[in-house]
């Protein structure tokens, strides 16, 4: 369906335009048109292999790293086809961060997990980089658990709190775009309440896409909801009236979980 | 209706039995609407009884169907044309129960005026062809339900404007029965409660109507002005 139809005065944080990618002949993502908005948090949803992954790794050219792989059209954000090949991509990813399914925390300190990133962007003060951390950190909603153990490994802390020392090294870059693939799919009830909790937090201050399997967390957490089959995008629209009235059959027959 | 299955079949059967309990009820309020014009234009008190009797069945499927309701949404967290389902029968209920009440009423009017020995016929002839409409109404708006037919509900919604207007003309009827025979005051009113009985179960086959185009159709025209109800998209999915 066009996009210019589902939203009206929202400006668009990242315009995808005409995206195709490739992971070697197989075509994953065909044509693919979108608007990200400033400031919301857009869902992708659809079944496995719809290539909501992989339009989420496009945005942040995490395929850079695997030969064979290749996009072609228009991801345009601030101005630049970010496609392009002279990107920095280092750069990019600052602007861009990313957040996956299993925490990664680096076998560091907490506070190093954070600072590490920070470092290579720029050049803090002891006392700036010790208030980035903290910042960081309360944006991510782990402050208050972690503050007396800045200095022990990030990966004695539970999933949970892994998740959101992950959050909080990707938001101490100050990036404009956060990119979570499926952030609370191996965390329980309690941590993933209170992850998307957090997600409305942040889209205060950051733009917002994340890829889920759950469906009732895409209505919870979402503004916009894309729903994606075979590569294509089928549905955009406000996620407030997809998962009431979608307008197409296929988007209606996935989301009430009927065989298609 | 989406006719395709859930993966699901558990959800299936959860949805169908809901449908099959609000087909129930809907067959229950329509015998009763049935039932007290067959009363009233006879002016026999005898199946009073068990109008009342029904009464108390109609409301307890209400119950059993607001529970049906939590435990889908409780269990299933139903979306799309499911939820839409779901919400507009919890509302349809409490339009059906109400449709149920206002049967009850006129029952007890009828055993009234009998009791009181008035032939009722002689007041407003115009009632009984309220009643028929209102019963129409009420099986249309059931049927459209059963169907999920958008065109049926939408004809429901304007046929509600005649009977608006024909209960109207009852009233000026029963006024002028009152004004030149005072003495009549009293059974008057009486068959003018009814008369309002039978409209409000008019009033609630639209409701009910109202809410099957949402269902079918995802639009809200619950106070549209009629361009919007006259309207329809053609009920794809």
């Amino acid at each position: 369906m066009p996009v210019e139809s589902a939203v009206q005065n929202q400006t668009p944080e990242i315009s995808i335009r005409n995206l195709n990618f490739y992971y070697g002949k197989a075509i994953a993502l065909k044509n693919i048109n979108l608007d990200i908005y400033k400031g919301k948090v857009t869902a992708f949803i659809g079944p496995s292999g719809c290539g909501k992954s992989t339009l989420l790794r496009t945005i942040n050219r995490m395929y850079d790293l695997y030969p064979g792989q290749y996009a072609e059209g228009e991801l345009i954000v601030a101005g630049k086809n970010i496609l392009d090949k002279n990107v920095d991509t280092i750069d990019l990813r600052a602007k861009v961060g990313m957040v996956f399914q299993k925490p990664t925390p680096f076998p560091m300190s907490i506070y190093e997990n954070i600072a590490f990133g920070v470092r290579m962007h720029e050049k803090l003060t002891r006392n700036e980089m010790d208030d980035r951390v903290e910042w960081a950190l309360t944006k991510a909603a782990l402050w208050n658990e972690v503050k007396d153990k800045l200095n022990k490994p990030g990966t004695g802390l539970s999933g949970g709190q892994q998740q959101r020392l992950c959050i909080a090294r990707g938001v101490a870059v100050k990036p404009q775009v956060l990119l979570l693939d499926e952030p609370t799919s191996a965390l329980d009830p309690i941590s993933t309440m209170r992850i998307e909790d957090l997600i409305h937090e942040l889209k205060r201050e950051f733009t917002i896409a994340i890829v889920t399997h759950n469906m009732q967390q895409a209505a919870r957490v979402s503004d916009y909801t894309a729903y994606m089959y075979l590569g294509e995008l089928i549905e955009f629209g406000k996620t407030d009236e997809l998962f009431i009235k979608p307008q197409d059959k296929r988007t209606e027959d996935y989301i009430t979980g009927r065989v298609g | 209706m989406n006719e395709i299955l859930h993966v699901s079949s558990q959800f299936d059967e959860d949805l169908s039995r809901l449908r099959t309990h609000v087909l129930q009820m809907g067959g229950l309020v329509e015998n009763q609407v049935s039932a007290v014009i067959d009363a009233y234009a006879s002016g026999d008190p005898a199946g009073v009884g068990q109008i009342l009797e029904t009464d108390r069945k109609i409301n307890a499927l209400e119950k059993t169907i607001d529970d049906d309701c939590a435990q889908i949404i409780a269990r299933r967290q139903p979306t799309a044309s499911d939820l839409r389902l779901v919400f507009g029968v919890t509302k349809i209920v409490t339009d059906l129960e109400r449709a149920g009440d206002e049967a009850k009423k006129i029952a007890k009017g009828v055993r009234r005026l009998h009791a009181e020995g008035v032939d009722q016929r002689r007041f407003a002839v115009g009632v009984r062809h309220i009643a028929e409409a209102a019963l129409s109404m009420t099986r249309q708006a059931l049927d459209a339900f059963a169907r999920l037919d958008a065109p049926l509900a939408l004809s429901v919604i304007r046929a509600d404007d005649a009977v608006d207007i024909e209960f109207k003309a009852v009233l000026r009827q029963l006024i002028t029965h009152m004004m030149e025979d005072p003495r009549t005051i009293t059974q008057a009113l009486e068959v003018m409660t009814i008369a309002r009985a039978i409209e409000r179960i008019g009033d609630h086959a639209k409701n009910v109507s109202e809410l099957v185009v949402y269902i079918a159709e995802g639009r809200d025209i619950r106070h549209a002005k009629s361009p919007m109800i006259n309207e329809h998209n053609g009920g794809e999915q």
